[in-house]
């Protein structure tokens, strides 16, 4: 799960990390009181769930009450990569020496948190990790240790010679880390982390991410998620224990497991054809699951055929069956459907389907074959 | 031989008592494997389907000699659990639960390295040495003994894998499933080395998926470590880009992870990469030179 820079700096601001001087604002109006309440010069950004909004022209530095309505007008309503800007935050405008990129992420290697500083900070950490990686200093936090002050001390003196910067940086690092482990998160940044003109450390972004497998136990955190319309078909749809992620093509796709959702998915473009959807409706599925899976599935108007793979281990292909019978007893299905069942109880499944008509194949590859001859044929 | 289990497990069931955690048992002791023990807090005493079910873990190790504990407990329990039986002395842990958090298993991990102990999971289907032992929740009959290993990240993706193996008429050594989560326990270079030193396996198949680069550094390893022919599949060829596809580590993240970058990082060291599943016995006899 993510959040916003606004809220990702209300996190920091409670751990005593210093961040600009900002509001939050919804309207034009709102940003003009905001830029005189703060002075000018302001920074009006686009708060929005998706980066590279500097690129798109989301963020815009004021001089005058006039320039900041100029930039909310622009930025308000502004479509970034398919999110629309609902909210902008207005920030003091800040003198700085240098800028540099910190941040907190989970490292599959070493098993642990590993904290990233570059001096290169203010651009994006994964273009300095691809033309200058040298330039990125990591070190994997030992869970035991923690951030101990020698530790942050130690990172500290890998990015700055000052030693008040030092002093200031190992503290705001071993803060850092206490956030990222008290909000379960999976990545914490600060990008760019400035010195000011008057030599104190300042954060003028933020980012944070969340562990979505921790969030029971963070519901401050949890209420803060505004997903968007397609992020809430995929909760309602894990809410009845199925994971769902809604694709562009046309062939609707019911599989167990995520592993083998990816493989039919795989197996559908070899052939040419296009998935409409990655859908999981995971182990032990009773058959409400896959009449819920149904209803999924028919309410994209973009699906014109489906394809249903089942390896029955703990999932039992007659449990499918039965389900995907009285989902058809229950709703106008009129579009077609290709089956493939098999391990646990697959014969049983394909004696329960028989009488309505359905077309069952043997193999993956079949299933995919078929699904996309009547896809075309539909349109 | 084999890897990891055997006749010789001694096996303890961390939640017998719970929904899955007695589903699995009864499956498990059906195909043969030695369970000797259940461990369920506020149970201790009861025998349940002829096992008995002890408090704590340690009490089960030391009352049964219990050498391998699989774990069925709710994902919030999952960490601790884990420690439990690395606290207990057992020498192998295999965590099915799903879910569980990230910042637990980096604390579980740690722990269970210092301890010495191997960890497989969480959110994995488990291990299988056909003929000997099943320690997890996968299908014992499409299984067969024979002298392939596998690893795989996916569980039904596995299942599909192994039956096309067995209908081409080659058994499997060990199979593993090492789950979906991005911080677990053993994975591809441990197994891939514990494959190289069995003197049953002749052949690996290694079944990944997209996110992370674990992928790209078992190719690494294979090309200094591994004489023995490794093929390959990678699910998610199509996946789009930013989205948790199902599992919490199969994430591509600003253009890394894709399944493009590991094909092309096993074509380079000379492990054939199979597009579609069947394909895979097809690699296989190729590399063991069957007709």
């Amino acid at each position: 799960m993510k959040i916003h820079e606004y809220q990702a700096k209300e996190i920091f601001s409670h751990y005593s990390i210093p961040v600009t001087k900002e509001i939050v604002c919804y309207t034009t109006e709102e940003v003009c009181s905001a830029a005189e309440k703060l002075g000018l010069p302001v920074v009006v950004k686009a708060q929005v769930l998706a980066g590279g909004r500097g690129k798109a022209g989301g963020v815009k530095l004021a001089r005058t009450i006039d320039a900041a309505r100029e930039a909310a007008d622009q930025i308000l309503g502004m479509d970034i990569k398919g999110y629309t800007v609902e909210k902008v935050l207005v920030a003091e405008g800040v003198k700085f020496n240098s800028e540099f990129y910190v941040g907190l992420t989970i490292d599959r290697n070493t098993k642990s948190v590993v904290f990233m500083g570059s001096a290169e900070g203010g651009v994006e950490i994964e273009e300095v990790a691809k033309d200058n990686p040298d330039a990125i200093h990591k070190f994997a936090i030992d869970p035991d240790l923690g951030m101990s002050p020698f530790f942050a001390r130690k990172i500290a003196f890998s990015l700055f010679n000052d030693f008040s910067l030092v002093k200031q940086a190992a503290d705001l690092f071993q803060k850092l880390y206490q956030i990222f482990l008290d909000t379960d998160a999976s990545l914490v940044e600060i990008n760019p982390l400035v010195v000011t003109d008057a030599g104190k450390l300042l954060a003028l972004d933020g980012k944070m991410n969340f562990d979505d497998n921790a969030l029971y136990r963070h519901a401050d955190i949890e209420a803060l998620n505004e997903p968007t319309e397609d992020e809430k078909k995929e909760i309602a749809a894990n809410e009845s224990g199925l994971t769902y992620i809604r694709l562009e093509g046309d062939i609707g796709c019911m599989v167990n497991g995520a592993g083998l959702a990816m493989a039919s998915m795989d197996v559908i473009k070899h052939y040419g054809g296009n998935p409409a959807n990655f859908l999981d409706i995971g182990g032990s599925s009773s058959p409400q699951k896959v009449i819920d899976a149904m209803n999924l599935l028919l309410s994209d108007k973009n699906v014109k055929v489906i394809m249903i793979n089942i390896f029955g281990g703990i999932t039992r292909c007659d449990d499918v069956a039965r389900g995907l019978v009285s989902a058809l007893d229950q709703m106008k299905v009129t579009i077609p459907i290709v089956i493939r069942l098999s391990g646990t109880n697959a014969e049983e499944g394909l004696k329960i389907i028989s009488d309505y008509n359905l077309p069952t194949v043997k193999s993956l590859s079949e299933a995919a074959q078929e699904a996309i001859r009547l896809a075309k044929l539909v349109s | 031989m084999s890897i990891l289990v055997n006749k010789n497990t001694k096996l303890l069931v961390q939640g017998m008592t719970g929904r899955d955690g007695s589903f699995h048992t009864a499956k498990m002791k059906e195909y043969g494997t030695n369970i000797v023990a259940g461990v369920s807090p506020g149970k201790g005493g009861l025998i349940v389907d002829g096992i008995p079910v002890f408090n704590t873990v340690e009490a089960a190790v030391k009352a049964t000699g219990a050498n391998t504990s699989i774990i069925f407990v709710p994902a919030a329990l999952a960490g601790d659990a884990i420690m439990e039986a690395g606290d207990a002395g057992v020498e192998l842990v295999i965590c099915i639960s799903e879910g569980v958090p990230t910042l637990d298993m980096v604390k579980a991990t740690a722990y269970l390295k210092k301890k010495g102990v191997k960890l497989i999971g969480a959110n994995c289907p488990g291990l299988i040495t056909p003929d000997e032992a099943l320690v997890g929740i996968l299908p014992g009959n499409i299984f067969k003994k024979g002298n392939v290993g596998l690893m795989s990240r996916s569980g039904t993706l596995t299942y599909l894998m192994v039956s096309l193996l067995t209908q081409a008429g080659l058994g499997q050594s060990t199979c593993v499933g090492i789950g979906g989560d991005p911080v677990s326990g053993l994975y591809y270079q441990e197994l891939l080395q514990l494959f190289q030193d069995d003197p049953e396996t002749e052949a690996i198949v290694l079944i990944g998926e997209i996110g992370g680069d674990a992928e790209e550094r078992a190719a690494q390893f294979i090309k200094e470590h591994v004489t023995k022919p490794v093929v390959a599949f990678i699910a998610g060829q199509s996946a789009p880009a930013g989205k948790r596809m199902g599992h919490a580590g199969a994430i591509i993240s600003s253009g890394s992870g894709t399944a493009e970058e590991k094909i092309a990082a096993f074509e380079a060291i000379g492990v054939p990469v199979a597009r579609l599943p069947i394909e895979i016995p097809i690699l296989i006899k190729k590399a063991l030179k069957i007709d």
